[in-house]
């Protein structure tokens, strides 16, 4: 029997507090996207090095990262660490678990960037007198960045969808935090997470929509 | 002067110069031909130093290449080397390609630079096309970009490897005149070619290399009308033919 009774006014009220949650999200996400973006080059970098000591813990990272679910990685900077004495807070641990997801892909992602550009670049560069950081900088970069730049925005749509991860860790700040949390108290579970996924999709348009307007400002080759 | 002295260079073991002795006056244009895999590029390549070489020694206006004290970022400030794919850099104009290497190495401020880059490339017909990128550039524009991008710099050597032979037919004459004009003006240069009236033409002298021995070298009028190497004869007449 169908007696459940939509009552949108009560879920509407709670918008203003759904919305502060949204921000938790965008911050988390965005935090983790520059970290990712960071740690990224690094692992990169790192997986063309000779050390074994250097690549085989980059490679794990990297394979870790992209072949596990990412609420275990999640789980495992909060639960797991905890085991070993290390304590992180929800957000942290969140952050950290995203922070791992995110520049596990974005090393392949830049890395895949690179081998798109034709080692001539870096010949012809070097040959007009560039020394090998500066052609790196001004040549091999530049191009790079485009390649990846479609990618890392996806990464970032996916890094806000990961955050909603965060209530397995206790996370109760974030948009879905705030969900759960108002969910718990009402019982208006389908209006309450229909208008919180009604956010979320909003915020994943406006990120993709944006990159695309910066990316036809920015690449204009 | 460009002294080549006995360079031996292998990729592994495959052996790709054999034992290379060549020497290029200031002011003259040696064009070097002969079959595909004959090392004529990786000779190209070691004189600019971006390949190291196994023995012997390639010396720039005295200035040895390989040794470990030179500074080769300085050194191929004055030897411009244009490929045959033309490797523009796509995210640049074709006026900042021009410009990149004067402002970024030589240190010239962006009006300084910009003169001397606008003078090249209407040089080299391309006057009209500062502001486009690359990519909306014919092959033919794009390798006349590369050598006003190479020229930029003021080099006093310019190595040419096969600059026309990723071009359509139809695009190669205008590459050609370039270089002509090019050394006209006196510029010391080697080109790797496939373009025989080119060779016979412009150039002082012709090399033939054949399974990295340069097996011939000669006065271009002497080395087309009379090769003395079997291997050039043949070379030659499958050419004609
Ligand atoms: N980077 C490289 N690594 C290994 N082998 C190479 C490399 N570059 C060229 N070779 C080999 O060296 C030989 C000579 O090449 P190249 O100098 O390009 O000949 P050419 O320009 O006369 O056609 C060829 O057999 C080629 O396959
Ligand atoms: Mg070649």
């Amino acid at each position: 029997m169908f007696t459940y009774t939509f009552q949108w006014r009560q879920a509407w009220q709670k918008i203003p507090l759904l919305l502060d949650g949204a921000l938790v999200t965008l911050e988390i996400a965005l935090l983790s996207m520059a970290m990712g973006v960071a740690f990224a080059v690094i692992l990169a970098v790192a997986r063309n090095s000779k050390s074994r000591w250097i690549y085989a813990p980059a490679t794990v990272w990297v394979e870790v990262a992209r072949n596990t679910p990412a609420l275990f990685q999640i789980y495992m900077a909060h639960f797991g660490l905890g085991s070993f004495g290390i304590h992180l807070s929800p957000y942290i641990a969140l952050l950290a678990g995203i922070t791992f997801n995110n520049a596990g892909y974005l090393a392949e992602t830049f890395r895949g960037a690179l081998r798109a550009i034709p080692g001539t670049q870096l010949r012809a560069a070097r040959s007009l007198g560039m020394p090998q950081t500066q052609a790196f900088r001004l040549v091999i970069m530049p191009q790079m960045f485009r390649i990846a730049f479609l990618p890392t925005t996806n990464q970032m749509v996916w890094a806000i969808l990961m955050t909603s991860l965060g209530v397995t860790v206790g996370m109760n700040t974030d948009l879905a935090g705030v969900t759960q949390d108002i969910n718990v108290r009402s019982f208006r579970t389908f209006e309450i997470f229909a208008l919180a996924a009604v956010i979320y999709y909003l915020i994943a348009k406006a990120v993709t929509l944006g990159a695309r307007l910066l990316a036809r400002r920015m690449f204009r080759y | 002067m460009i002294e080549i002295k006995d360079v031996y260079k292998s990729f592994g073991t495959l052996e790709v110069l054999k034992g290379i002795n060549l020497t290029v006056e200031k002011g003259e244009v040696v064009s070097v031909i002969g079959g595909s895999g004959s090392g004529k590029s990786t000779l190209l390549t070691c004189i600019n130093g971006l390949e190291p070489i196994n023995s012997g020694s390639i010396l720039v206006d005295g200035v040895e290449v390989h040794a470990k004290t030179t500074d080769l970022n300085k050194l191929r400030r004055k030897i411009g080397i244009v490929f045959q794919q033309f490797n523009a850099f796509p995210h640049l104009t074709v006026l900042e390609n021009v410009t990149l290497a004067p402002r970024k190495v030589l240190g010239m401020s962006k009006p300084e630079a910009e003169a001397i880059a606008e003078k090249q490339l209407a040089h080299v017909g391309l006057g009209d096309k500062l502001a486009v990128y690359p990519g909306r550039l014919s092959g033919g524009q794009q390798q006349r970009m590369a050598i006003a991008r190479a020229l930029a710099m003021s080099p006093e050597y310019v190595l040419f490897d096969e600059v026309t032979s990723a071009l359509d037919p139809q695009l190669v004459g205008e590459v050609l005149d370039t270089l002509k004009l090019l050394a006209d003006d006196g510029m010391t240069m080697i080109c790797v070619t496939h373009e025989m009236t080119f060779a016979r033409d412009v150039s002082d002298r012709v090399a033939f290399f054949h399974k990295g021995i340069m097996a011939e070298i000669a006065p271009s009028k002497e080395f087309f009308n009379a090769p003395q190497h079997p291997e050039t004869q043949k070379f030659l007449s499958n050419i004609r033919s």
